[in-house]
């Protein structure tokens, strides 16, 4: 496949006897965002150092837009834009001064460094504080600092290392509108281990524990595993237990209230319609009627709960 | 590499540091200055009739060059210690980690960035000398040698401090361990002044970084000196690359 930016083969890293990251494999391709979700200590910063060269892999290869990382670092670095956990800042620096140097030693020719510097300024929303320094700058400035500071040099591909963490609401949206900007023109890895933000924001979605792989899949395929068969239905003048359970497709009732129900179905079989013209011609007094939806959170604790059995 | 050179110096004039240094340094080294130049009016009368006797280059370029090596000493280590320490303290390295940058320019950038500071002091301290040749004649040939060795050793102090700086997160043990190893290597041929004799002490000697300034402040060039603080610069900075690119694998 030409088409993939990123091509990661077996990576695997590990410190003294513990297995960091182990035998991870993916492909990026253009234009995607890929979300890296995993509970804390998985190995997710891991994998980003390894995929930004700050550290070696020990087996296994990273290849970034037809480059190795490892033979021909060099020419790989020139694609990839990273964003560690802790922005890496100058903070004596002004905003206009920091990213000048950062565009500078991504080697973007002195002619263009003043256009490159001004564009990325506007994106991230900069414009306000490009005479300031960084180190008056609140922690949601100096992470837009940050993500500027990955993308200067228009790299095929962008990694952000928990780009959200420690930011208030306000600028938590800020900041995601600004990853999805920015996934418009570049592929972007994003790890994270706030579940909604993969759901708002990724193509892709892989789930790592403790260092292995457990789940890659299109955030689609995820959605349909969290697509559970049951429904939600509240009755005012409900009918005996026995009547709902004799729906055709309903294979469960439960009764979780005086007036609400759940009812389980089989995934092939939706009763929905049947419920509904039921519940008019018998006069049950419909209110509510809703799919069950598993949380992103459920689907995850399932699968994390799962590893750890198996 | 000349980008990151430039981006630390820049930096280093930013913060107060810089410019105490080369105030402080300055005020002491005039009052040193000034005090030469008070003995030499003593003796100027005494010695004005020997033939052959030593001129004021000797007796007050040489003494200041001195002086200012033993004080560069001690300022030298607060220079070098924040060069990679305090960016991974800040954990800002990743930034200089992920762009197309080799070790080897990292390093050499930020080599480059301090020793032209230190040139830069090292320029206004020969000012105090030169001074000199408005009233009176000096021995330029001995001024350009001892100056060539004062350059040379601020080499060899950063690259060591440089290096010391690499191993460790913490920019005040940098300091001390750069500052213990130069003092060391300072006075190592004191025990080679007791046992003239012996092969360790030859070997001690040859190692000082004092010994082969001497030689230059007394106007004798030789390529040996030279070549011992080029050996000492190149040997610590390749030293730093290797720990730079370790790190990665560790």
């Amino acid at each position: 496949m030409s088409t993939a930016l990123l091509k990661v083969n077996q990576l695997s890293r590990s410190f003294g006897n513990h297995l960091a990251v182990n035998a991870l494999s993916f492909n990026l391709n253009k234009g995607e965002v890929l979300g890296f979700l995993g509970p804390n200590g998985a190995g997710k910063s891991t994998t980003m150092k390894m995929l930004s060269g700050n550290l070696a892999p020990s087996h296994g290869e990273i290849i970034i837009n037809g480059y190795d990382l490892l033979t021909e670092a060099k020419q790989a670095k020139k694609h990839i834009g990273y964003l560690p956990e802790q922005p890496p800042l100058y903070k004596e620096l002004t905003v206009k001064e920091f990213l000048v140097f950062c565009a500078q030693i991504n080697q973007i020719p002195s002619k263009k460094s003043n256009s490159a510097v001004d564009t990325v300024i506007e994106r991230c929303g900069l414009t306000d504080v490009t005479q300031r320094l960084i180190a008056n700058l609140s922690k949601g400035y100096q992470q837009r600092v940050g993500i500027a500071q990955a993308i200067i040099h228009s790299p095929a591909v962008v990694i952000l290392d928990e780009p959200t963490s420690g930011l208030d609401p306000i600028q938590i949206r800020e900041i995601r509108h600004l990853i999805r900007d920015i996934a418009s023109e570049h592929s972007v890895i994003l790890s994270t281990h706030i579940l909604p933000e993969v759901q708002m924001l990724c193509d892709q979605v892989q789930i790592i524990n403790q260092g292995q792989l457990v789940l890659s899949d299109t955030i689609d395929g995820l959605c349909q595993q969290m697509q559970s068969s049951s429904l939600l239905v509240e009755l005012l003048s409900p009918p005996a237990l026995i009547t709902l359970n004799n729906i055709v497709g309903v294979t469960n009732v439960k009764q979780l209230g005086q007036n609400l129900f759940q009812l389980h179905y089989s995934p092939d079989n939706n009763p929905t319609d049947a419920i509904v013209s039921l519940a008019v011609t018998q006069q049950w007094q419909l209110r509510q009627l809703s799919p069950e939806h598993h949380s992103l959170e459920d689907v995850f604790m399932k699968i994390i709960k799962n590893e750890q059995v198996a | 590499m000349l980008i990151l050179a430039k981006n630390e110096l820049y930096r280093l004039f930013l913060s107060p540091l810089a410019w105490i240094i080369l105030a402080l340094s300055q005020l002491i080294l005039a009052y040193l200055f000034l005090t030469h130049i008070d003995y030499f009016n003593q003796i100027q009368a005494k010695i004005a009739t020997i033939p052959g006797a030593p001129g004021i280059t000797e007796l007050i370029a040489m003494p200041l060059l001195n002086n200012a090596a033993t004080l560069l000493l001690l300022i030298s280590p607060l220079l070098t210690m924040r060069l990679i320490a305090e960016e991974r303290r800040n954990e800002s390295l990743p930034l200089l980690l992920s762009a197309p940058l080799s070790s080897s320019e990292v390093v050499l950038g930020k080599f480059l960035g301090t020793f032209s500071f230190l040139l830069l002091l090292l320029l206004l301290i020969s000012l105090m000398p030169l001074s000199l040749s408005i009233g009176s004649q000096l021995d330029f040939g001995l001024l350009a040698s001892g100056l060539v060795g004062l350059a040379l050793l601020l080499s060899s102090f950063t690259a060591i401090g440089l290096f010391l700086s690499s191993l460790t997160k913490q920019p005040t043990i940098a300091a001390m361990t750069t500052f213990s190893t130069l003092f060391l290597l300072w006075i190592i041929d004191w025990a080679g002044n007791t046992q003239l004799t012996s092969d360790s002490s030859s070997l001690f000697s040859w190692l000082s970084l004092l010994r082969h300034y001497e030689t230059l402040l007394q106007g004798d060039v030789h390529s040996s000196d030279l070549a011992y603080y080029v050996i000492i610069s190149v040997t610590f900075l390749v030293l730093t690359i290797r720990r730079l690119d370790s790190e990665r694998l560790n």
